[in-house]
C-alpha cells in the first residue's frame, strides 16, 4: 500500500504504523534508501506493508516517471499494489495514477462529491483506465430512505460506472482510527463487514451487497423484541 | 403543505447533478459561449423559414424526466413563430 499524499501524510496513523517510519515514499525516489528500507510490515496482516508518504515535502517531490518505475519495482515482490491517491486533480493525483492499472472511486452520497467523482472518472479514463468501480462511502440508510439521501441506484445511475460496493456510516470508524486499529478486525463493525466484502470483489469473488439495516444497535434490537423487523 | 409529502431531496439532488454533469462533461457551462453560438446558429437555421424574434428564442439542455417517461437528456429549443414564411412554391 502506496499512500501518494505527500504532506499530508495519514495511512501511517490509520493504520496505527507511525511510530515505525524511518523512511518514505520520496526518501525511495530519490534515492536516499532502498525500496526495501521504507516499506513497513504491518504485523497483524500477513503480507502488507506499507509504503508512507513524506511529511515534510509536497506533490512535486515525485513525478510520474518515479511512480512507474516505483510500481514496476514493487510488481516484482506483491500481487496486489493499493495506491492511495491524495484528493484534487493536480501533480498529486497524476503521480497515482501514473503507476495505476486500475481504480476505485471513492465517493460519499453528497452533490459536491458525486460531481467530483464524474471528473475523477473522466480523468481516469483519458488516463487511460476504463475499468474504474465505484465505492459509495459513508451511506446512510435512514437518509435514503426518508429521501434525504442520494440512493445508490441515483449514484450508479448518474455516474455510470460499476460498482465495488458500499460502505456505511458508522461511529466504529473513528473508535478504529482513534486505536489505529483497521475496522476490518472489528467483526461487529457493519463497515468493516462492508470493506471486507470489498477485498473479496477485488480479489474477484462474487460476494452480494449486504444488508445495511443496523441490526446491532439497541433501538433495532429493541423492535426485534417487539415483533418489529 | 402542512401535512403533505416534504419534497425528497435527494430527487432535488439528482436532478440539479444530471445537469451539472451535462456541462462538466461537455466543458461547457449553462451560460457558455458555446450554447450561445448554438442558440445563433439555431435562430439563422430556424429564420431562414419562419419569422420569429431572436430575443423571444430560447436554447437549452436539460433532463426531460418530468415531461417525457425515458428520463433523457435533450436539447429543447423553444421558438414563439410570428408567422410561416412563404417560401415560393404552392403558391395559391
Amino acid at each position: 500500500m502506496i499512500d501518494t499524499d505527500i504532506g499530508l501524510r495519514n495511512l501511517d496513523v490509520v493504520l496505527g504504523l507511525e511510530n515505525r517510519i524511518v523512511y518514505d515514499l520520496v526518501d525511495v525516489v530519490e534515492g536516499t534508501c532502498r525500496l526495501k528500507q521504507a516499506l513497513i510490515k504491518d504485523k497483524r496482516f500477513e503480507g502488507l506493508y506499507l509504503l508512507p508518504a513524506a511529511q515534510t515535502r509536497d506533490k512535486l517531490a515525485v513525478n510520474p516517471e518515479q511512480m512507474v518505475k516505483l510500481v514496476a519495482e514493487l510488481e516484482n515482490e506483491f500481487d496486489y499494489i493499493l495506491i492511495d491517491c491524495p484528493a484534487g486533480i493536480e501533480q498529486g493525483f497524476k503521480n497515482a495514477v501514473a503507476g495505476a492499472k486500475s481504480a476505485i472511486v471513492v465517493t460519499v452520497p453528497e452533490v459536491s462529491a458525486v460531481r467530483d467523482a464524474d471528473r475523477i472518472i473522466g480523468l481516469l479514463s483519458a488516463a487511460g483506465i476504463d475499468d474504474a468501480r465505484l465505492l459509495v462511502n459513508r451511506m446512510r440508510p435512514d437518509m435514503v430512505k426518508r429521501g434525504d439521501m442520494l440512493g445508490l441506484d441515483d449514484t450508479l445511475d448518474i455516474l455510470g460506472i460499476d460498482l465495488i460496493g458500499v460502505v456505511p456510516e458508522d461511529e466504529k470508524i473513528i473508535r478504529s482510527t482513534n486505536m489505529g486499529e483497521p475496522i476490518v478486525l472489528m467483526d461487529k463493525s457493519l463497515a468493516g463487514r462492508a470493506y471486507r466484502n470489498i477485498v473479496r470483489r477485488i480479489l474477484g469473488e462474487n460476494v452480494p451487497l449486504m444488508s445495511m439495516d443496523d441490526d446491532s444497535g439497541f433501538g433495532a434490537r429493541l423492535k426485534k423484541l417487539f415483533g418489529g423487523k | 403543505m402542512a401535512f403533505g409529502k416534504r419534497t425528497s431531496s435527494s430527487n432535488v439532488a439528482k436532478e440539479r447533478l444530471k445537469l451539472v454533469l451535462i456541462h462538466d462533461r461537455a466543458g461547457t457551462s449553462p451560460s457558455s459561449n458555446v450554447m450561445e453560438m448554438l442558440r445563433k446558429d439555431i435562430f439563422a437555421v430556424i429564420s431562414k423559414y419562419f419569422d420569429v424574434v431572436e430575443s423571444d428564442f430560447d436554447v437549452e439542455i436539460k433532463n426531460s424526466s418530468d415531461m417525457h417517461s425515458s428520463g433523457s437528456t435533450r436539447l429543447t429549443a423553444d421558438v414563439p413563430i410570428r408567422s410561416i414564411k412563404s417560401l415560393g412554391r404552392n403558391k395559391y
